[in-house]
Parts: C-alpha cells; structure tokens; sequence
C-alpha cells in the first residue's frame, strides 16, 4: 500500500497538452470508415426502390411518379445496409454528421431533370 | 434497540447514471435489508423480434446494451448460424474475438473509471476515460463507430481489419500497456483507494454459487467460471486461463478486472498472430428452423441469448439473460450488513448494467 502513487500522473498532467481538443474551433479528423450520413447522387439513382426495402429502419422513401428519394435523417441508423444493396452506386456513406436539429427533418433528394421540369 | 428506517436510493442518483431502484432498510448506519425494483427503462427489445427480419434483428440485438454492443449482435448471430448450420470462415471468428476483447478492456476501463467516481477521485475518473478512449477510436478506425459497430452480420462479419490495420493496434496497445500499469497501480495500491475498497462487501464462495453471480464478480470470489473457455468465436484456439481471486471483497473484483485488462490485451495478440487470411463472410439462404441457447462472457458475466425460429423470416423468440440481472441477488446479499456510506461502491463492484438487464 502506499500513498501519493497518483502524484506522478498528476504532476505530468501539469505539464503537458490537454487530451481533449477545442472543438469545433478545432476540426476534428474523421477515420475513413466513420458511418457519418447518407448522401445520394442523383444523377445516376434510377428510383429501384431496392434501398427503402432493404433499410432495416424504413428511412427511405423512394417516390417514382415525384422522381425523389427521401431519406428520414433521425430513422437513419448508419447501418450502411442502402448503400452496399444499390445496384448502381450511386449511394455513398460519408463521414462527416449531420447537424443537430431542432425538429425530426426529411432531405428529399429529386432527380435533375424533374427539378427543371418543375421550375419551367 | 434501534428503530428501523427505509431510505430509497435511485432510480435517480448521482453515483450510478441507470435507474436502478433500491429501498434500504437502515438500522441507525446499516443496511439490513435491500429491496430491488427495476422496469424503468423496459423497452421492448425481446417482443420487437416478431416484427423484424431475421437479418435486421441484428442491428435491434446491438442495442440491447451501449457497452457490450458488439457481443450483443455477435451472439446473436452466433446463434442464428448454429440454427442454421453456417460455419462461418476462421477470419471472421478471429476477428470477432479480436472486437470481444477490445469492448471488454474498454468496459473494463469505463468501470474502473466509475469506480473512482464513485469514491470521489475524479482525476482518477478522468485518466480511466482518457485510456477509454483510445479503444474507441480504434473502433471508430476499424467499424466506423464508436458504441454501435453494425459489423455482424448473419455468416461472419461485414467488414476487414487488414494486417496493417492490426498492426497499428498492436502498436497502440503496446504504449497503452505503460500507461495502464501506472493508472491500474492506483487502483490496487494507492491506500486512500484500499482505505474504501478492502474488506467490503464480502461475497464467500458458498454464496456466490448459491446466489447465482456470474462474471468478475463469481470469479473474484474463488470460482473458476469463465464462458470463453466454452471456446465460441476463436477462443477455443486461444490460451486463455480464467482469472480468479479468493477473497471475494471489493477490492478482489477490482484486482480481477485489472488483470483481465491485461488479458483482453494479450488475447487480442495471440489472435492477430493467428489470425488466417481469408473470406470473412459466407452468403447465408433460407429461413431458420429450430431452436439455440448461446452462452457467452461478457466484460460483466455470462449472458445467456435464446432463439427459437418458425422456418419463416420472423424468429418465433428471442430471449437475453443478461449477467446484470444474474448479479442482482448476490449484490442484495452483499448490502445486507454494510454501511449506508459502502452502499454505492457495493452496487458498482457488480458493474450493473441496468439497460441491459431490462432489454
Ligand atoms: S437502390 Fe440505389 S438506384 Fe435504387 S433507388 Fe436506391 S439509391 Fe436509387
Ligand atoms: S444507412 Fe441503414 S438505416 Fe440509414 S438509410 Fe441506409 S439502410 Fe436505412
């Protein structure tokens, strides 16, 4: 038994940098493999519909007569299941978060040529 | 003669952040008696097994438990593939060995972190959590997660660490070690720590067999018991003695979560000198049929998994009986005869996971 045995640590501590890190003045630096979100390219998704099916969650909603694909962000668990059952690839996982919110939000994403469609 | 006296501790209090219930019937200072309730936060978990494919229970299985995550979805699948007769390829029962131990030393070190919290050494607290750390940001590196892995899958394990992946832990481990001596130093030797942990709560190994106790805390008191040696994952390639101590006090369960630190670190060597190259899944048909019981070691006990499946792509059951809840009656036994002020130390020397116990 003895006393003082965490003085060492201690006095260490005194002097050197703190383990934490001053965020989000400091950015932190993801690892490649982090299951942050969901993006989707619309250019080449052809509305499957395979994703929304194989979601354990039902996060996605794909709407083929809207040409959109939704994704509810606070269902999403990350689970990365949408983005290795898309036949075309077009889903990819990235690392960053979302941004916290304030109320339970839906992205929709819409095919281009809808988009224009709608703005003319 | 004293008068007799019930003071409740919990569902809210500031040493244990789960809601764990007690009422203590106090003579003056001591306990005589304690009177559990639970069910605060009963989610449902078990009933949800009905609703979801087989496939996806997986990720319902993982969040039984923050802590012990990634053996949650491991033993389930463990059993659904002995339902179904998948063998699975050695890659993946190597690398789910390597993730066991890796949660567990992270387990292992979030309680000693409580464990000084609980006795007021905050510095202490911080250091056990600052080492915590590092394991989950080699989850982080390897998963993709820090608490929910989503790396089983029915049929072996949906992603790789490659050789240099695990190199690089080893590395980290290797300057962890240092580290980990002069942080667990404090915890077996520092007097003002021994001051509060020496001699209380005693649980002899009669009572530990009658009462059921499971884990670090069975084992501190002179049992030898350990699941991984029933060899499910790799561990049956694995040397690997359990470790026991026989004192059976507070300190003995400290001493024994210590020592299985250093174990965790020297398993996860001997696998990755082991570990086989190779596919690390095998595409799994059909439905299955049947029914399993899955015993595995969790950082704190054995954990029981029941399946029983229909042949259709709902399983019929899913049970968990986890080592918290196991732990329950010999921790009531040890309370009886302590001080109010050991009261708290006593319910973190069983490590209580109460979400997990209530599923
Ligand atoms: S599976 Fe891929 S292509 Fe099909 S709807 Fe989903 S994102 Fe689009
Ligand atoms: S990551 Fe998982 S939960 Fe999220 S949308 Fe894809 S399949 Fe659904």
């Amino acid at each position: 038994m003895s006393l003082f045995s965490f003085a060492k640590t201690e006095f260490r501590n005194l002097f050197s940098k703190p383990v934490t890190r001053l965020y989000p003045q400091e950015p932190r630096i993801y690892p490649e493999r982090t299951r942050g979100h969901i993006e989707n390219d619309m250019n080449a998704c052809i509305l499957c519909g395979l994703c929304s099916r194989k979601c354990p969650t039902g996060a996605i909603r794909v709407d083929r007569k809207e040409k959109s694909w939704a994704i509810s962000r606070f269902s999403c668990i990350q689970c990365g299941c949408c983005v290795e059952s898309c036949p075309k690839k077009c889903l990819s996982m990235k690392q960053a978060y979302t941004q916290p919110g304030a109320e339970k939000k839906t992205d929709v994403f819409t095919k281009p040529e809808a988009e224009s469609k709608n703005a003319s | 003669m004293s008068t007799r006296s019930v003071v409740p501790f919990g569902p809210h209090h500031p040493v244990l952040p789960e809601p764990l219930h007690l009422d203590l019937v106090l003579e003056d200072e001591k306990v005589v008696e304690a009177i559990p309730s639970i069910g605060f936060v009963h989610r449902g978990l078990e009933k949800l097994v009905e609703k979801k494919d087989f496939n996806e229970f997986v990720y319902v299985a993982e969040r039984i438990c923050g802590i012990c995550s990634f053996m949650h979805g491991m033993s389930y699948c463990e059993a659904v593939e002995h339902i179904m007769g998948v063998e699975i390829p050695p890659r993946a029962k190597y690398l789910r060995t390597i993730w066991c131990e890796m949660s567990r030393i992270h387990s292992h070190l979030l309680w000693l972190g409580l464990l000084a919290d609980a006795f007021g050494f905050e510095s202490l607290f911080m250091q056990s959590w600052r080492m915590r750390e590092k394991i989950l940001d080699m989850f982080e590196t390897s998963t993709g997660g820090r608490v929910i892995f989503s790396v089983n899958k029915i049929g072996g394990q949906r992603k790789d660490m490659d050789n240099s992946m695990i190199r690089s832990f080893l590395d980290i481990f290797a300057g962890m070690e240092k580290d980990l001596k002069e942080l667990t130093g404090t915890f077996l030797n520092d007097g003002a720590v021994r001051s509060r942990l020496d001699g209380v709560g005693v649980l002899t190994e009669q009572q530990a067999r009658d009462f059921g106790a499971v884990g670090p805390f069975l084992r501190a008191s002179g049992v030898q018991y350990d699941m991984r040696t029933t060899g499910y994952a790799a561990y049956g390639d694995i040397d690997l003695e359990p470790i026991t101590s026989n004192i059976g006090d507070s300190y003995a369960r400290t001493v024994v979560r210590v020592k299985e630190i250093f174990q965790s670190i020297d398993i996860i060597r001997q696998a990755a000198a082991k570990i086989p190259e190779g596919d690390f899944a095998v595409p799994v048909k059909g439905f299955p049929k049947g029914e399993y019981m899955m015993r595995v070691e969790q950082p704190r006990g054995e954990a029981c998994y029941y399946v029983k499946a229909n042949g259709t792509k709902f399983l019929d059951r899913f049970r968990v009986r986890t080592p918290t809840f196991a732990n329950i009656p010999p921790m009531l036994e040890t309370l009886k005869g302590s001080q109010l002020a050991d009261v708290p130390i006593l319910i973190l020397t069983i490590d209580p996971c109460i979400s997990c116990t209530e599923r």
